[in-house]
């Protein structure tokens, strides 16, 4: 029976897959060919979605951007063994975008089927966590920083670090919370995961439960992700129906069960105090620190926040040794990152590399540049309130604290690109009006500043006062980075200041028109 | 006089003993740990701007002016969120921060009407103060940008913009004048625990909404002011401060309302007062109030305010308005005579557990120096003497035994009989703070009160039992302490009379004690007694707080001698965190008991037969004591109608609606020759009365309350007494009149003799007062500065006693023509029988007495809710409106008596506690059937006031 390989991550499902899966099984029923379909995730080029795959002696072959009218002539090109078809893409193995990732958090995705325990076993599940009960809770704790592993969601803190702090918190109770808050413009990471094999999830939490002495965690979801919500909640059903969660898992004497929450909408939830709150039933507003999560986190209790990439690459730490994926990288940036490139791009996808590729090796080798075909003129790193990084930096090399070292920074992983058509002056007035429209409202600058923010911009573009509206837009600028309470406020001028730094020209166009004729 | 400022360190005092030293710009201070920036730096002169913090309430982080420089640290964090570490270099004010702070308030102001010159905050704003600390000289957005300033914007609505909520009779709410500090919706949820606020909407559009988007009025807000006194800005204020303007002097006093005691700042401009602000200092309540002590004072200066002594021949007559002269020697030539003509114990006062501990002392000692008998009682009688004499019996002292403080270490709480968010709201709020913190709580209870289920706290047990039970539910508790070995053996062997307690023990055991046999008559689950049986003897530290529930009843004494049983049994006495806590009811009830206002004790709790303490007095006093008790309160009445009991003197108290049993208590007024009557207004009393002799409230003289917890409180005078005297001086005219010879000019000369006299006062003086703020008796050579956890050691009276609690039904029993039980309370808006509080706004809470029943009962008998209901009990009946509600359980009714025309206690029996005489309130059977309006008593009694009030005019 061959197996036909049709993926239900979202990005699939946003063009078409669906539609080309009840294709797929109704002209097999006419023609009375035996499939096995098996509903992967995806394998994260997504500019080929839906990117259907058949298993053949010889490999996997893929055939790209197939729609439901392709499906005959797939048939009748004898697709089911792996017949060439102009969609065909050959081997999906080798593809370049494929072969030349080096696939570590993101080894399963798109290949297995993702709520299939076995499937997830027969592909290397389940030894890290095997690994962590054998060595212990400090030795994992010790694995894990050895790795050099960094939080995935943004601020790069070591998780190891996070882990022995909480583990070391005096408490009659700790907790393990995924951040699945995911809300960066640009990025997708964490969903593929959670769409493509949610057991690395569950099996990195559980790692991070023993670890930490938890019983309990949680998975806080953000709304707009229904897709996530429903392959973690088959997982969850079957992790607990196969004993890797609940009262004694996998034999182990430790008992673990993790709870799906989802958010309510809001951007600022993804924010770890706020996510707390949340999470507890409060309105979505920050806390300040201290105290930490790690000491005062879920119900007053130590806890680990993490985010969905973070737990999820613990199992192949455990695996495979901390010093393996210490092994990439570059400075303190150690292992991969899963890179998600969006925006004006040719090729836009998951790219899971080490840390230490140039900017313009991302956008320009593996993007292809511009959808366009025109120049790149930005690329916004690090989600909605990443700076803009002009062509001039993309010698920079992707790692923490090269980005910090020009006032801006990797976040999440999102790279978003822009062609020479965009008007940066909107751009900046974007990262303002996005803070403005998610600010929890609890500090101030952040509160008031923010739509102030876009009225002064709005000014500047309408040549009113131009200089002393962008020295008070500085002076903003300032009072948001260094008065607000978290990383919202705190970032929002990020891409305002360099965006006005960089393309100084976008913001005087108003009072430019005399001289440029 | 100046106003008294209270500094406000940003955050709340570190609880730690450690201490730490660091530096803050180049000073070393040392502060407990756990301290915030903030704090260590007020503590040493430094005042770091703030907008969010403020020591009543935990840290939050908001409003970013605090932000300071620390050495070796990345960034600026907030001063108030950041604990002081050792050795840790602090900087306030550096370029960079002041480049913040002018940043941020330059924001704050590009939102805010800029109406300082007109606003009710002028002069008392957080935000103005702050504008002028970080020096902010410009703002530089435009003003036409989004604003929730302007109703309208670009022409058209604005609608970011909302009109002011005036709903409250107090405090108005203007949002636009908001910054979103969240200290109102802090102060609600850490301070009061209603949780009635929140923020509305989020980033720009932000803003306070008492629930969702409602008006203050029909949210749960309780008014207890808490928001209003936590905003720094207009947005929240007093409407008599948007009346009159900012305060210029204020003195510290007490509140007049119930007895949790809560001390006030009085502030005044000249003699009007402007507001009361709950003081930080005070220890009954820091910083916190309800809606009667910080809004309710209007009454002291309503209409219908009586200033003038008056005086009639018969009760029937209208009122003589008379000099103080002519309707002294009234009185007093009257009382002669009765006495002359009926015997010298024909005459009698009732003490006011509303005035002043001086003033209470003068009127015992008025009767028993100057009439020659012992016929004095007070309210004490019909609330809290089961107390009095229970407590006394088991622990040689008549009062609670723990500070208000204590609860903070409780971990379990049994409230059993009380109510404490409606009728002792302060202390609720603690308690709720506590059960937020994680204590377990346990409530007895035939109601559903609030504390049972409230936003964050619910009940872990709530035994809702059948009203007269209370000694069966209690003794069935020891039951399962005793049966299951979870006795204190080591407490009670140290500290009580073994025998004593194997008795008891034994008695317990007995099999008609256990649950099983009490869910029988009590209704009470057995497994749920059982349970809250172990949760308070081995949940940790377990206090038992009581009310008038308790107390109220025909085995009222009883019942207050099985809870201390239960505490001693446990070992739940003389230390933090346990006790047992009577929550009395009036501001002075403790006082007045304390100061020998019952018929057979001198002040200090000693039997008038006690020789030496007689013998004391009668020293001091050069006059020769009654060594036999005089009359209680109801024996008055009796006596009055057997013709041998003809004139009493009472003062601040309204007998006869307040005590049970209307008819009675009216036909005996009505049978007495000369009734003086001492009070603010004409209350329900003086429709009997030939004398009415003005009183002064308690802002109008100097004093001293005593609380529940055994505080000795300074009250003070901030305005001239309207009716010319404070009652003190009332009472010396009259003891004057009658030959006695007194010469105090202040109230602290009264407070010497107490002192003098009575043992557990001996070292009280105003001047110890005004240095420690109060203390909590005894305050004597042995507790120089009072006691406020007692039997720390030992018992007072030696070893703790063991009391068989033989359970005794009521004779109050339902049947077919009475199938229903009512009970009676309190809530929060009113107080008592409403004297006060009907003479203000807060009569729009609660504007009349209603009947509280259970569906099912309302159903079979076709009330809706609404409806008029008439209740008859054996002695009368009267009409309410019908609240259906399952707060109340089926078979049982409730009312409350704020209200003299609904005349609750025409139904109240007079059946009263076998000790002490406290009658049963909270017991009577009734029927309920529909009606159509009030009841031709209640008509006939309307008819009554109106013309019992008439004043006759100058020109007749």
């Amino acid at each position: 029976m061959t197996k036909v390989y049709v993926p239900r991550d979202m990005a699939a499902l946003a063009v078409g897959a669906k539609r080309v899966l009840a294709a797929i099984e109704k002209e097999a029923a006419a023609r009375g060919e035996t499939i096995q379909i098996v509903r992967n995730g995806s394998r994260g080029l997504l500019w080929l979605e839906p990117l259907v795959e058949v298993e053949t002696p010889e490999g996997r072959i893929g055939y790209g951007n197939v729609k439901p009218s392709d499906v005959p002539s797939l048939f009748d090109a004898g697709f089911l063994k792996g017949g060439a078809h102009p969609l065909s893409i050959g081997k999906v193995d080798e593809h370049p975008y494929w072969a030349k990732q080096t696939r570590v958090t993101f080894e399963r995705v798109g290949i297995i089927d993702p709520v299939d325990l076995d499937d997830y076993v027969a592909h290397g599940g389940g030894q890290g966590l095997a690994k962590a009960f054998e060595i212990g809770p400090a030795k994992v704790i010790e694995e894990v920083t050895k790795s050099g592993l960094r939080g995935r969601g943004g601020a790069g803190f070591p998780a190891g670090i996070k882990w022995k702090t909480v583990a070391d918190a005096p408490a009659d109770r700790r907790y393990v919370v995924t951040n699945a808050d995911e809300g960066d413009s640009g990025t997708f990471a964490d969903r593929m995961v959670m769409e493509g094999d949610p057991f690395v999830l569950i099996e990195g939490m559980t790692i991070c439960g023993y670890a930490i002495g938890a019983s309990k965690g949680f998975i806080y979801l953000r709304a707009e992700y229904p897709q996530c919500a429903e392959v973690l909640t088959e997982a969850l059903e079957a992790a607990r129906e196969a004993g890797w969660l609940g009262p004694n898992v996998r034999g182990s004497g430790f008992a673990f069960d993790i709870e799906l929450r989802i958010g309510a909408g809001a951007y600022v939830c993804g924010e770890e105090t706020s996510l707390l709150e949340s999470l507890e039933g409060h309105r979505g507003i920050v806390r300040a620190k201290p105290p930490l999560p790690a000491h005062v986190g879920f119900m007053s209790r130590p806890t680990v926040v993490n985010n969905v990439l973070t737990l999820a690459t613990a199992p192949a730490i455990l695996a495979k040794g901390g010093e393996y994926y210490a092994s990439f990288g570059v400075g303190r940036s150690r292992g991969t990152m899963p890179l998600q490139i969006a925006g004006n791009v040719k090729y836009g996808g998951l790219y899971e590399t080490p840390f230490g590729l140039t900017l313009g090796e991302i956008v320009n080798d593996i993007g292809g540049g511009t959808l366009t075909g025109r120049p790149v003129r930005a690329v916004q790193c690090g989600g909605p309130l990443g700076a803009y990084v002009p062509p001039s930096l993309f010698d920079t090399p992707f790692d923490y604290e090269a980005f910090q070292k020009h006032d801006s920074l990797i976040g999440h992983g999102g790279l978003v690109v822009f062609d020479d058509t965009v008007d940066m002056a909107q751009m900046a007035r974007f990262g303002m009006e996005f803070c403005a429209i998610e600010s929890c409202g609890k500090c101030t600058p952040c509160r008031i500043g923010s739509t102030r923010g876009v009225e002064t911009i709005d000014k500047i573009v309408e040549g009113v006062d131009v200089e002393s509206n962008i020295e008070l837009l500085s002076d903003l600028c300032h009072t948001m980075k260094f008065g607000s309470l978290c990383a919202l406020g705190g970032f929002a001028p990020y891409p305002v200041e360099s965006a006005l730094r960089h393309y100084p020209e976008d913001f005087r166009k108003a009072t430019l028109p005399a001289a440029a004729e | 006089m100046t106003l008294v400022k209270e500094i406000d360190y940003g955050t709340p005092a570190a609880k730690s003993d450690r201490q730490v030293t660091l530096t803050i710009d180049g000073q070393q201070v040392t502060v407990s740990e756990g301290t915030s920036i903030m704090r260590a730096a007020v503590e040493l002169g430094t005042e770091i701007p703030k907008l969010c913090a403020t020591d009543t309430l935990k840290a939050f982080g908001s409003c970013r002016l605090c932000v300071v420089e620390i050495d070796g640290r990345f960034g600026t964090p907030a001063s108030c969120t950041t604990p002081v570490l050792p050795g840790m270099s602090v900087h306030t004010q550096t370029p960079r921060l002041k480049a913040i702070r002018r940043g941020v308030m330059e924001l704050y102001i590009s939102d805010h009407p800029l109406d300082c010159l007109t606003c009710a905050a002028n002069g008392d704003c957080e935000l103005q103060t702050m504008a002028g600390a970080v020096g902010l000289r410009d703002v530089r957005y435009v003003y036409d940008g989004a604003n929730h300033v302007f109703a309208r914007k670009d022409g058209k609505a604005n609608f970011e913009w909302k009109p002011k909520d005036e709903s409250n009779p107090y405090f108005t709410y203007d949002p636009s004048k908001c910054i979103v500090c969240n200290r109102c919706v802090r102060a609600c949820e850490e301070v009061q625990g209603t949780f009635a606020l929140t923020i509305d909407g989020r980033g720009f559009d932000s803003r306070v909404s008492p629930g969702a988007d409602e008006a203050f009025m029909e949210s749960e807000c309780v008014s207890c002011g808490a928001c209003v006194q936590a905003c720094p800005t207009a947005t929240l204020t007093e409407k008599s401060v948007i009346a009159i303007g900012q305060p210029e002097h204020s003195e510290v006093t007490t509140c007049a309302y119930c007895g949790v005691g809560c001390t006030f700042k009085a502030e005044m401009r000249g003699e009007e007062i402007v507001r009361m602000v709950p003081w930080k200092d005070g220890k009954a309540n820091h910083g916190h109030s309800c809606i009667k002590g910080r809004f309710a004072y209007g009454y002291a200066l309503h209409k219908e305010r009586i200033t003038s002594p008056m005086i009639r021949d018969k009760a029937t007559d209208p009122w003589r308005v008379v000099s103080w002269d002519e309707a002294i020697a009234f009185a007093a030539d009257r009382f002669k005579a009765i006495q002359e003509k009926y015997g010298k114990r024909s005459v009698g006062v009732i003490t006011s557990s509303r005035c002043t501990n001086e003033e209470t002392y003068l009127v015992q000692k008025l009767t028993r120096a100057g009439f020659g008998n012992n016929n004095t009682d007070t309210c004490a009688r019909v609330c809290h003497s089961p107390t009095g004499y229970g407590l006394n019996q088991a622990f040689g002292t008549s009062a609670g035994t723990q500070d208000f403080d204590s609860v903070d270490d409780t971990d379990v709480i049994l409230v059993i009989g009380a109510n404490p968010t409606d009728a002792h709201p302060v202390f609720g709020s603690r308690m709720k703070k506590r059960l937020r913190e994680g204590a377990k709580l346990i409530v007895v209870d035939p109601r559903r009160i609030d504390l049972v289920r409230s936003p964050h706290i619910e009940a872990d047990y709530h035994l809702a039992l059948k009203p007269g039970t209370n000694v069966a539910i209690v003794t069935a508790l020891a039951h399962v302490i005793v049966k299951e070995g979870l006795v204190n053996e080591a407490f009670v062997r140290e500290r009580c009379d073994w025998d004593e307690f194997q008795d008891w023990a034994a008695f317990v055991s007995e099999e008609r004690n256990s649950p099983e046999e009490v869910e029988k008559l009590s209704g009470v689950p057995a497994a749920d007694i059982r349970a809250a049986a172990r949760l308070y003897a081995t949940g940790g530290r377990a206090a038992i707080y009581y009310g008038l529930g308790v107390t109220e009843h025909s085995q009222g004494s009883t019942t207050v001698m099985a809870i201390a049983n239960l505490a001693m049994a446990t070992g739940n006495l003389g230390r933090r965190g346990v006790g047992v806590n009577p929550l009395r009811g009036q501001n002075n009830v403790q006082g007045s008991c304390d100061m020998g206002s019952f018929p057979h004790e001198l002040p200090g709790y000693r039997h008038i037969s006690n020789e030496a303490a007689r013998h004391s007095f009668e020293e001091a006093w050069g006059v020769e004591l009654d060594n036999e008790p005089g009359l209680r309160i109801p024996n008055m009445f009796d006596a009055a109608i057997a013709g041998e009991f003809k004139g009493l003197y009472c003062q601040g108290e309204d007998i006869l609606q307040s005590d049970p049993d209307t008819k009675h208590v009216s036909a005996a007024l009505s049978a007495m020759e000369c009734v003086i009557v001492q009070d603010l207004f004409l209350n329900e009393t003086a429709h009997y009365a030939h004398v009415f002799l003005p009183g002064a409230s308690f802002l109008e003289k100097d004093g001293t309350f005593t609380n529940a917890e055994r505080r000795i409180q300074r009250i003070r005078k901030v305005m001239s007494p309207k009716n010319g005297y404070g009652d003190w001086e009332i009472t010396q005219m009259l003891a004057k009149a009658f030959g006695l010879d007194w010469n105090y000019s202040y109230p602290s000369e009264i407070m010497d003799e107490i002192a003098r006299l009575t043992p557990t006062f001996k070292n009280v003086s105003y001047a110890k007062l005004d240095e420690v703020g109060s203390v909590q008796w005894p305050c004597n050579d042995s507790s120089p500065e009072g006691m406020p956890i007692m039997h720390i050691e030992g018992f007072t009276r030696g070893k703790g006693k063991f009391v068989i609690t033989e359970y005794v039904p009521t004779d109050e029993k339902t049947g077919p023509r009475f199938p229903l039980l009512l009970t009676t309370g309190r809530i929060l808006s009113q107080y008592n029988v409403g004297a006060q509080t009907r003479r203000t706004e807060n009569s729009q809470w609660h504007p009349e007495d209603v009947l509280e029943m259970h569906p099912h009962d309302a159903e079979l008998r076709g009330v809706r809710d609404g409806d008029w209901v008439r209740i008859a009990s054996r002695a009368g009946e009267i009409t309410l409106h019908a609240k259906v509600t399952d707060r109340v359980a089926p078979g049982v009714v409730y009312t409350t008596f704020h209200h003299p025309l609904s005349q609750a206690n025409v139904v109240t029996t007079d059946n009263s506690d076998w000790a002490t005489n406290c009658p049963e309130y909270k017991v009577t059977a009734v029927q309920i059937s529909p009606s159509n309006g009030p009841t031709e008593w209640q008509e006939q009694y309307r008819e009554l006031s109106e013309s019992a009030r008439r004043i006759a005019t100058a020109a007749e």
